[in-house]
This record gives structure tokens, sequence and C-alpha cells, in this order.
């Protein structure tokens, strides 16, 4: 579904981790260039 | 029962003998926060922006959460008080079952008892400090503190500093005056050393000080002297230390000392907000193994969380709710046959392996399942689940949502993804396990362990059986690795009571 797309993956600890949208992502056959996690609290 | 028989001494389980939980009303102390600190180096007006934004220490006293953090109000009671709580008009209590919200002046007095370096940190105006020293005599567990004031030099004077290239010291304002003035380490020794400016050896004493609280509230409902501690281990997140050692530690033996836990040695323990967590996991170990009896963990507030959501509540035109530095101290002890006991069996402690990842599904799977699996349990075992209880009222004005709702939505799901619960019942067994947040943004106090005075209550009166406590840690904040960190206990009502 994403093969052959950039990604730029931003995260929230407590919501849905960077890691987390990234392997979704990965599956789905994007490429990610960048990934951070915020921590908020 | 786990005994080694060739170690007859090893006694059968640890519990969490006693707790005690403070907050300090820190108002004046706000504009020294990390967040707006930085934000008034950029634009010096919004200092008093910020002014007109604090509240009184009545209403600090008013705030249901507040109330809910000292223990005057169950996390049910609070879920049922309409919002915004910050409107609340019941007058509340400046003591609770589980502690007390401090005043700021009194604070300072134990900020300036705190302070043991000659030249003085926490230099004070003459005649402020026989004010401070007043409010430390007048309160019934303090005033022992309030003689050690009298041996201190007062100064009328900020006294000159010899670098010119340190930062200035920082105004010590109480009650609309400057009360004295606030330095980094003026010796020969700390010149030039940016880990020893006004700033970070501000937020040091006040986790020291803020901890001393907490532990003397521990030992005043406890009843015993400070003597009879043989361990502690503070849990805070400040970094103590020179630029040759900088997060070095020692907070624990600094707090103990100040308390006068003479015979107790001390350590710290690091672990981001999971700290209070890892450290109740090694206090009960070290109970357990017969090493010492009585072990007290004790978390510090931190400055530099104060008003780190200010500008949202600038922007909402509200009063500043992340005011208040808070401190909790918790007493392990071997099984007295009444307390709780923690589950330390093998695998029973929830730990996140370096190679599991850093996925959502990968944490829980590690510090919620895992235990349970290891212990036959189920999630449906478990009565009460306590996360991270950061209040939402403050998370969700600076767009953050709520923390504590979030968590739990998680640890349902992860229930669901182990068939131990239909999705349809997600919600329903939320409203059963859950509870709202009710601790201000300190960090490493707000993760799981607020919960554990208010579960003890709770088993006392035979409402509930088990509680897992579950702390996270973005230990990716440290730049050195891109991992997040769960660590977790149980808690299990003492089966002989």
């Amino acid at each position: 579904m994403l093969t052959g797309k950039k990604a730029i993956v931003f995260g929230e600890r407590d919501d849905i981790s960077g890691t987390t949208v990234s392997t979704c992502l990965k599956a789905a056959g994007a490429e990610i260039v960048y990934e951070a996690t915020a921590c908020f609290v | 029962m786990s005994i080694c028989p060739e170690k007859e001494t090893m006694v059968t389980s640890a519990v969490i003998r006693n707790y005690a939980y403070c907050l300090v009303h820190v108002p004046d102390l706000v504009q020294y926060g990390s967040k707006p600190r930085r934000e008034i180096g950029q634009h010096s007006s919004i200092r008093e922006s910020i002014v007109q934004a604090l509240r009184s220490y009545d209403k600090a006293l008013s705030y249901p959460p507040n109330q809910t953090f000292i223990g005057n109000l169950s996390p049910g009671e609070l879920k049922n008080i309409a919002r915004p709580w910050f409107q609340e008009k019941t007058v509340g209590s400046s003591t609770g079952k589980f502690g007390e919200i401090l005043d700021q002046s009194s604070f300072y007095g134990l900020l300036k008892v705190a302070d043991v370096l000659n030249p003085p940190l926490f230099a004070v105006d003459k005649n402020a400090l026989a004010k401070l020293q007043g409010r430390l005599a007048a309160h019934s567990l303090l005033a022992a503190f309030a003689a050690r004031l009298s041996a201190i030099p007062s100064t009328e004077h900020v006294y000159v500093q010899s670098d010119s290239s340190r930062s200035s010291p920082l105004a010590m304002a109480a009650e609309g005056e400057i009360c004295g003035w606030f330095h980094g380490d003026e010796r020969a020794e700390g010149w030039g050393d940016e880990n020893l400016g006004p700033h970070i050896l501000l937020e040091n004493i006040c986790t020291k000080a803020t901890g001393a609280l907490a532990l003397t509230w521990l030992l005043d409902r406890e009843k015993i002297k400070p003597e009879k501690i043989d361990f502690l281990i503070s849990c805070g997140e400040e970094a103590c230390g020179d630029r040759y050692q900088r997060g070095g530690g020692g907070m624990a033996k600094a707090i103990g000392e100040m308390c006068g836990c003479s015979n107790a040695s001390g350590m710290d323990i690091k672990n981001f907000c999971a700290a209070p967590a890892s450290a109740i996991v090694t206090a009960a170990a070290m109970v357990k193994a017969g090493l010492y009896k009585r072990v007290a963990v004790v978390g510090g507030g931190s400055l530099a969380k104060l008003g780190m959501k200010f500008q949202s509540f600038l922007e909402h035109g509200i009063p500043i709710l992340d005011d208040c530095l808070a401190c909790t101290a918790l007493l392990i002890s071997e099984d007295d046959g009444v307390n709780p006991i923690i589950h330390l069996e093998p695998g029973a402690v929830g730990a996140v392996p370096s190679g599991a990842g850093s996925t959502d599904e990968a944490v829980f799977r590690h510090y919620l399942l895992a235990p349970l699996e290891s212990l036959g349990l189920k999630c449906t075992d478990i009565d009460r689940y306590a996360a991270e209880l950061h209040n939402p009222e403050i998370m969700e004005f600076a767009g953050s949502g709520d923390v504590a709702s979030k968590n739990y939505r998680k640890i349902a799901a992860m229930a669901v993804l182990a068939k131990q619960l239909e999705k349809p019942e997600m919600n329903a067994w939320i409203e059963k396990i859950g509870m709202p947040g009710f601790a201000p943004t300190q960090g490493h106090i707000p993760s799981a362990v607020p919960y554990i005075g208010h579960a003890m209550e709770a088993m006392g009166r035979g409402e509930i059986k088990r509680v897992m406590f579950l702390a996270r840690a973005s230990i990716f904040l440290n730049r050195c690795t891109n991992l997040l960190d769960g660590v977790s206990f149980i808690l299990e009502r003492n089966p002989e009571r």
C-alpha cells in the first residue's frame, strides 16, 4: 500500500509511540526517513 | 513461601508498611521551572503574565486532585466531582490522611535547613530568617527543623559574586517580598562549573527538602524514630554532582542525614519516571533477602517540571495548575501479617528486556502480561491498575490528552489481545479497574505510585485484593538509546489479614 513512499513519523509515549507507527508503516511498504517519540510528562 | 532452606534468616515476603504523600505549593518558584525559565529568557514580559496567573495557597488547597493526592478524597470520589476542578469552591484542608500541602514560606524554611554549604546557597534576609523559623516552629512535624535555623547567621545583603561569569543569584520571593537569594556554589571549586549554578543547585535542594518533608511524614505516620530506618533509596529525577560526575547521586543519604536517619546508608536509583517502581522492587528484594528490616523509598519533587504547561494555561486564561512540588515516601518492611505483600516470585516483577523493542505491544507484553502469566493470573484477576496518574486537567489543556485514560485503553486492549477480555467489555472493565489521574506533572511522582496509599486503604476495607502498578520510563530522553522502559509490580492484600 505504501511501497515507494517515504514517511516521517512523530509519536508520543503515552499515545502511540513512533516505533509502533513505524512498524505499521514499514509493514505496508513505506520507508521511514525520520522517526521521533516525544514525552509530554 | 520461598524460604531458602540454607538461609533460615530469609523472610517470607516484603510488605509496603506505610506511605506518605505531600505537595508543596510554590507559586514563586514556577518561574524557575525549565519551560517558564526558557520562555522568560526569550521574552521577559512573560514573567509578569505568569505572576498574574498564579493561584493562591487557598486555591491550591481547594483543588480536588491535590486533596486526592494527600488522601482526603479517594480517586473514586474525585471522578464524581464535575470539571473544571480548578473552579471548585469547597475549602480544602492543608493536611490529609497521607500528608499535607505545605505553604511556600514554610518550605523556604526547609530549603534553608537543607542548605549545608558555606557560604550558603540560600542567603536569607535577616528579618525573613526569623519569619521562616517561626513558620517551621509553628508546624507540628517540622518544629525540630526550626531549631537548626537559629544557629545559621543571616545576611542582610547579597554577597558579592566572585566570578562574574556565573549566573546571577535567583530572587526567592514569598508573600510579595523577596526574602533571600539562591546562589550557585560560590567557593573557588565551584567557579565556572555549570552544574553548580543557582538553577541546578536550587533544583537539587528542592528535591532534598521535599524528600525530607515526605520522609518526616512517613516517620510520624509509622511512629518510629529515624534511627530505626536501615536503608534509604531515593528515586528523584534530579542529577546531583559537579562537572566530573553530574548525576552521581547521594540524594538518599542527604535526605536521611537531614531527617536524622543516622543508622541508615542509602543510594539513588535512576530510571526516569519508573524510578519509584524500581526503587520499591529493589527495597522489597533487600528486605526479602534479609539484608535490611526497614527500607525507606523517598521521591523528592521536581523543580524543573513546575510550570511545564504554563503556556496553555495562559492561552486559556486559567490559573497555572502545575504550581506544586510533589513528594512521596514509602516504608518497605518484612511481612507483618497485616500490610500488603509485594509479589517477588520469579517473573512476578514486570521488566522490559532491551531486546524487546519499543512498540507499545512489546512493552505491555513484558510488563503487563508476562508477570501475570508467571503468577498464573489473568488481567481480570487484578482489581485495580495504577498506571500514569497525571492529572488530566493539566494534560488536556496542554493538548496532550488524558494520559491515565490512554494507558487504561492500552491495558484493556492487551487484555483483549491476550483473549482474557471481550472487546465489547473494554469500557465497562476500564471503569472498574481504572481511576482518574490526580498527581501534578512531576515526572516520576505520578507514575503509578500515588495510588499505593489509596490501594492500602481500600485493601484494609476489604474492597480490593490485588493492584498492579505499571510505571513507564522514557529512557530515550537520555539520548543514548531509542528505547522505552516499563516496570511493574503487584501488591496483594496480606493473606494473613
